[in-house]
């Protein structure tokens, strides 16, 4: 049984999501393959052939790659199911995009978001928010599958040696165009990769005051979150959002400042290791599930909380 | 241009969903349930283009029980021209509501299906996909801003590193992120309005679609519960319980 991971990257750099999504293929079990698609994607070919326990790395080198748009990227993966007895990508916003074009094509159902492998055909994935575990098992002949990242160990990025062999380029379907990207910029660690996560909710007040967690993340080498409140209000951009509907996180350490706790943000940040929370009303949901629960004005206690930082770091 | 939204009943997000006692699902018997929010985002979208006179109809549907009439006529409150319903009480999965959405657009010919970018109760986030690839229409997914031209529509979407704007020809799929718009409350004399507007009513084998699921759920369980912790005085107390008890910084 062969097994295609289909890898997350910018043409430069493989993303750290394929990593788990590796971790995932080998819990299946069986030779796994890398699929590289791209425009120039050479350097990600080589990383990706690095990566512990890939057996092969394929590559499709074509201009409307680029941008890994959904409807090019699922008709070269469903042309090449068949060789294949499943196909996973991470479930991030580049594998939730395409993976289920792919299931239609095959005429097969997506298991989305697993966090864990029971056995070849059978699931764990939450729903409902993570308020429930479903366990799923997929008759279909080929199975196609979107990877939790964040429940998988990363596999090793060095000590493997697959060879890389080139793929033939699915035709541009011609309905579809990349016009521009507003990536934001930021000096900080990926906000689902980071050790450290420090996030911001409503209580923040304004974008201007996110400067006080800025400095603390600095400090700890930490990625900047937010609650969907925090963003709706404009104070940070979208792509901060942790949840149900952003992203899921699971850091060792999460510190919630000005958060409340609703179901749809603990979905996103549960799975981490300690949990800090910093919120003036004692009642809040949030600490329930906090480890350490700090009641007391934010604007008060992260600057003090920053001065502390330099004692002991 | 005509648009066609699909809207799902499910669990109303305010509710804690509890899991059946012997494994097999979670309880929704007595529970509230509403329309989907995401897809409250897309009947806004698709109404706010029939305001702005680019589109001429809006037309919504949902499969499932009986009860997503309820659903479909809050729709039509919104602002919704006319409904249908794919009326079965079998379980549907997204890619057997993808063909069913395949099977209406052949019949509608819509312009443009503005559907939610996911159901908070399956949290699946494919049926969207999975009816652009069965059409072989392009998609715009997790959509923060619709922009109509002439034939065919700039989608920006918010994608895990910032936001990413695609062109799409028409006919095209749109599925709706959070900020897309916020969605109107329906105004009493709409919602006795909507009570006469037509709703159709169909069943899957009308539309020659097999709906067996191809998933079969083994069981389904509550997750590992996290243990509240302890409350610190003050934040000299914090840090030194993160240092020197979590050894996380
Ligand atoms: C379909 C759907 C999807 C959603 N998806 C997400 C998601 O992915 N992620 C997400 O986060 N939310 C999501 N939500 C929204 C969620 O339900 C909550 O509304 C949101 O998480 C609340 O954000 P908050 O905790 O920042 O704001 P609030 O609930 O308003 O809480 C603010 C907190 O700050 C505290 N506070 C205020 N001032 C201070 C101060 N000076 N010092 C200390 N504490 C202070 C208050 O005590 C309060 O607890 C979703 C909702 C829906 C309907
Ligand atoms: C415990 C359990 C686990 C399951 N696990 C899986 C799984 O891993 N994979 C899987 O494929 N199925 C699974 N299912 C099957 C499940 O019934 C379907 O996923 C679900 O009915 C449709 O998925 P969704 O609504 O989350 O789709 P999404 O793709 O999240 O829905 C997106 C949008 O599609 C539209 N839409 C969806 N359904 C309808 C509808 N009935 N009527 C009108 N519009 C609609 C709405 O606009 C909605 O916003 C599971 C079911 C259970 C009970």
């Amino acid at each position: 049984m062969t097994i295609l991971v289909v890898a997350e990257h910018d043409n430069a750099h493989l993303a750290s999501a394929t990593l788990g999504t590796v971790t995932a293929a080998k819990a299946i079990g069986g030779d796994v393959h890398v699929l590289v698609a791209g425009k120039d994607c050479g350097p990600v070919a080589e990383a990706a052939a690095k990566v512990d326990g890939v057996a092969k790395v394929l590559v499709a080198d074509a201009p409307h790659y680029e941008h890994g748009l959904a409807e090019d990227l699922a008709s070269l993966v469903a042309g090449m199911a068949g060789d294949y007895g499943h196909l996973l990508a991470p479930a991030t916003t580049f594998g939730k995009n395409f993976m289920p074009r792919v299931a239609a094509l095959l005429d097969v159902a997506q298991v989305s978001d697993i966090t864990s492998v029971e056995s070849e055909d059978t699931f764990t994935r939450p729903i409902y928010a993570g308020n429930a575990m479903a366990t799923v098992q997929s008759t279909d002949g080929i199975k196609v599958i979107t990877v939790r990242p964040t429940a998988f160990e990363p596999a090793a990025a060095e000590g493997g040696s697959a060879a890389v062999e080139s793929v033939e380029a699915s035709e541009h379907s011609g309905v579809a165009d990349f016009v521009s990207q507003e990536l934001t910029k930021s000096d900080r660690p990926e906000l689902t990769s980071a050790k450290i996560v420090v996030s911001g909710g409503r209580g923040m007040g304004s974008g201007e005051n996110f400067k006080i967690l800025e400095e603390v993340a600095d400090k700890l080498n930490a990625a900047l979150g937010a609650s969907r409140a925090a963003v709706d209000a404009g104070f940070v951009p979208n792509d901060y959002q942790v949840g149900q509907t952003g992203k899921i996180v699971a850091p060792d350490l999460y510190i919630a400042v000005g958060i409340s706790g609703a179901i749809q943000h603990l979905a996103g940040m549960e799975g981490s290791k300690v949990i800090v929370a910093i919120n003036k009303d004692e009642e809040a949901p949030i600490f329930e599930v906090a480890d350490y629960g700090l009641v007391a004005d934010l604007f008060q206690a992260v600057p003090e909380f920053s001065k502390e930082l330099d004692k002991v770091l | 241009m005509k648009i066609l939204v699909p809207v799902k009943r499910v669990v109303d997000y305010n509710v804690k969903v509890r899991v059946k006692a012997d494994g097999s699902g979670v309880e929704t018997a007595n529970v509230k349930m509403s329309m989907n929010p995401f897809d409250e985002i897309a009947v806004e979208e698709a109404v706010r283009l029939k305001e702005k006179g680019v589109a001429e109809e809006v037309v919504v549907v949902s499969m499932g029980v009986s009860q997503c009439q309820e659903t479909i006529r809050t729709a039509l409150a919104m602002g919704g021209d006319r409904g249908i319903l794919v009326e079965t009480d079998d379980e549907l999965e997204p890619l057997a509501v993808a063909k069913m959405l395949k099977g209406l657009a052949e019949k509608e010919s819509p312009d443009m299906v503005i559907l939610g970018k996911q159901a908070i109760d399956d949290d699946a986030n494919q049926t969207g996909q999975m009816f652009a690839a069965l059409m072989g229409w392009g998609q715009g997914t997790f959509a923060s801003e619709v922009d109509i031209q002439d034939g065919s529509i700039q989608v920006t979407r918010e994608i895990d590193g910032g936001a990413e704007t695609v062109k799409l020809k028409l006919p095209a799929v749109v599925t709706t992120d959070l900020r897309l718009n916020e969605p109107r409350y329906a105004k009493l004399p709409n919602i006795m309005k909507a009570k006469k507007k037509q709703l159709d009513t169909l069943s899957p084998a009308d539309l020659g679609v097999d709906t067996t699921p191809r998933l079969k759920t083994v069981k389904v369980a509550e997750p590992p519960k996290r243990q509240g912790g302890i409350k610190v005085a003050d934040v000299a107390e914090l840090v030194d319980k993160l240092k020197n008890e979590a050894k996380v910084i």
